[in-house]
């Protein structure tokens, strides 16, 4: 069975039957918009439920944008990190659609728990690009607000996030603030290899039993690092949901339509007091791992090609000129916005100062500690013995 | 001031009981700590009297407590979070050390984590194996969590208030052995009035060796003292209470008097906190010291089976044993 294909193979025999039908070829894959950009009017879910999206064409002429920035400026922060300006980057290549689809359904009030590589989903909550930078050029660890942006801080340890979600949620729901169209929900973003993680699975029980108001929506972006999804599962990610009794949904995370509706109706149906449900955004990551990882050496040159085909920014753009609601200029127009955003954001990273030596002894506790204290006077010594010296 | 004798466990109860009834967004959440009121009965009652929202029987996932209490932290609750026995609490080291210890120092103080793990620890009961071990190290060397302990009902009931109150995440060892323990508990005491919770204090006056402890090894050496003050040396007892960041002005000052110091644990010893503050003693007093500094703690072997627990865990011989080789050095 080839790379990319929905279904998940085990031993060479396919343990979804699927069949074909109509323009989404695969009734286990919502998909609204198709790698040719041709529309598709609604799909009906496996429990029912109409997926449509009903976009002005400015609106969706302001997705394409979304895509199109959000991919140049994850280039530009490969090239950073080429260039020796960043220690490391976690591209989001391939996954725009994934990211920027979930990432504008979230309403104001909701709150996102990211991995390490929503940069697209930070975009959309309205974060200064630059901040992530600063986690990966080493001057930060994180520098927003959490709370003013209603997206938490980056997580890097594989899955820990998706409690920290669910428990958020469970505070939504002792707060009360369920059932109403201005109830809170929350989305938890992990990849595939976190669903073989301990806490995703203990999340997905929490979750369930207090019915908390929360989505899982996990990236499938085919690999863990080097590790191919079958070392992960026998079967596809989102019918994991079923067995933690709630529903999951599989989504093409390259359609950024698809991904906005399926993202918005689960989140809505969180916020009035349904309970969590399971998001497969499936998709692929185009690039390496990170800038450290090296995928020549686990995948196949026609592997990617294949993707390619399927790339999401190709396919708004050709929904957008087929259907006549953009044309050169705009694409122009856009595309000149990334270069200048992207121009900006390696000014602004260049100028970025290391902190202070003295500043890694803040903030350890909210109440301080005199042992931090004692160790910071010390070292605050220590650097003073140099001052007037050739060092 | 209205005195009520109670034991540890009686008095921890008391304490989150009214930390529940000050603070609306104190939860506490645990395994089988609501019906049935904790596997030590600790939490008893406070379902019944505060609801399933305030105390919440969670699923059986030691990760899945900590990490979701996680998120009702940044949400503005304050958790209270019980580990049903010191030996279950490895599942949720990850994210007590990476999640829980570092939130606040990543966010540059933008997040707080306000969450208490209590957890009860060490020895003396008879158990069953991972029931009866002492994993204060582990916690005491993770930047950004606070360690703090209680030897007796008036520190139960104090303490635990205080730690909830506080706005720093904090591992609360609870010495299991002691639960029944009866003593004085002053129980109207304004919180702000009451001994800090960051502090050590000088559990028994004396002037020729200083014996320092925590948790459930206070009341050996209390013990020992009693014993040792009939062969006519007084021993200074110390009670540390508070782990991570060690408190050690009074223990420096007072083996600058008495120029012998023994610290005992029910730990093991190497890299233990007898280790620690072994080596802080040498910094501080090194001209004082008529003895180097000795450790009495359990051995550097996985804990024992119960039927030989009394010979692993320090006892007031082991103590005195102690006591007896610092005089002869």
């Amino acid at each position: 069975m080839a790379k990319g294909d929905p279904g998940v193979s085990t031993r060479g025999r396919r343990a979804v039957p699927r069949s074909r039908k109509g323009a989404t070829g695969d009734p286990e894959l919502v998909q609204l918009l198709t790698p040719e950009g041709e529309r598709i009017e609604s799909v009906t879910g496996p429990d029912g439920t109409e997926y449509r999206v009903d976009f002005t064409d400015e609106e969706y002429r302001s997705f394409y944008r979304d895509l199109v920035l959000v991919r140049k400026l994850d280039a530009e922060a490969t090239a950073l990190q080429r260039q020796g300006e960043l220690g490391l980057w976690a591209s989001l290549l391939g996954q725009e659609a994934a990211q920027v689809g979930s990432g504008r359904a979230l309403r104001t009030q909701d709150m996102a728990f990211p991995t390490y590589r929503e940069h697209g989903v930070l975009y959309c909550r309205g974060i200064d690009p630059i901040m992530p930078l600063g986690l990966f050029r080493g001057v930060d660890q994180g520098g927003w607000d959490p709370n003013e942006f209603k997206f938490n801080m980056y997580t890097i340890v594989i899955g820990a996030q998706t409690l920290h979600a669910t428990g958020y949620a469970m505070g939504i729901t002792m707060d009360g603030k369920t059932g109403t169209d201005e109830g809170e929900a929350v989305i938890a973003y992990f990849g595939d290899g976190a669903t073989s993680q301990g806490d995703v699975n203990e999340a997905f029980v929490w979750a369930s039993v207090f019915n908390a108001p929360m989505v899982f929506f996990c990236q499938n972006n085919q690999y863990a690092i080097s590790e191919p999804l079958e070392r992960q599962t026998r079967i596809p990610l989102y019918r994991r949901a079923a067995g933690f009794g709630f529903p999951g949904i599989r989504v093409d995370g390259n359609d950024v339509l698809a991904s906005y509706a399926v993202t918005r109706h689960a989140l809505d149906n969180a916020r009035h007091g349904q309970g969590p449900s399971l998001i497969e955004a499936y998709t692929y990551r185009m690039g390496a791992h990170t800038t450290s990882d090296d995928p020549t050496r686990y995948r196949i040159a026609s592997e990617v090609e294949a993707w390619q085909a399927k790339d999401p920014i190709a396919r708004m753009k050709t929904f957008l000129i087929k259907q006549k609601i953009a044309g050169d200029d705009f694409f122009a127009e856009v595309d000149e916005q990334a270069k200048r955003e992207s121009v900006h954001l390696r000014e602004r990273v260049l100028e970025m100062p290391n902190p202070e030596p003295n500043s890694m002894f803040d903030h350890v506790y909210p109440n301080g500690s005199p042992l931090v204290d004692q160790q910071r006077a010390q070292f605050t010594q220590y650097l003073e013995s140099f001052e007037g010296s050739a060092h | 001031m209205a005195t009520e004798t109670l034991t540890l466990g009686k008095a921890l109860n008391a304490g989150m009981r009214k930390a529940l009834e000050n603070d609306p967004k104190v939860v506490i959440m645990g395994e089988d700590v609501g019906k049935l009121g904790g596997v030590f009965r600790i939490t008893d009652g406070l379902q019944k009297d505060f609801g399933d929202q305030r105390v919440i029987d969670t699923p059986l996932a030691e990760s899945g407590i900590i990490g979701t209490a996680v998120g009702l932290a940044i949400r503005g609750y304050r958790p209270v979070c019980e580990i049903q026995f010191d030996g279950f609490v490895y599942p949720a080291y990850d994210q007590i050390v990476s999640q829980v210890a570092k939130m606040h120092y990543r966010s540059r103080g933008k997040l707080k984590i306000p969450m208490v793990i209590r957890i009860p620890f060490g020895g003396g009961i008879g158990a069953v194996e991972h029931h009866s071990e002492s994993p204060e190290a582990y916690f005491s060397h993770t930047p950004g969590l606070k360690v703090a302990t209680c030897a007796n009902p008036q520190d139960a009931y104090v303490m635990i208030q205080q730690a909830i109150a506080s706005d720093d995440p904090i591992v609360f060892l609870e010495p299991k052995r002691r639960y029944w323990e009866k003593g004085p508990v002053e129980v109207d005491q304004p919180l702000p009035e009451a001994y800090p919770l960051q502090a050590a204090r000088v559990a028994r006056p004396g002037t020729d060796a200083t014996l320092i402890a925590y948790g459930p090894m206070v009341r050996t050496c209390l013990d020992a003292a009693t014993a040792a003050a009939e062969d006519g040396r007084e021993l200074e007892v110390i009670d540390l209470r508070t782990l991570a960041p060690l408190d050690l002005g009074q223990v420096y000052e007072s083996v600058r008097r008495t120029g012998r110091a023994i610290v005992v644990h029910e730990a093991p010893s190497n890299i233990g906190l007898g280790a620690e503050v072994a080596a802080r003693i040498t910094e501080e007093c090194f001209y004082s010291l008529e003895s180097p500094v000795l450790r009495v703690t359990g051995y550097d072997i996985p804990y024992p089976a119960s039927r030989v627990e009394e010979e692993y865990l320090p006892d007031l011989d082991r103590v005195l044993d102690a006591v007896d080789r610092t005089f002869g050095w």
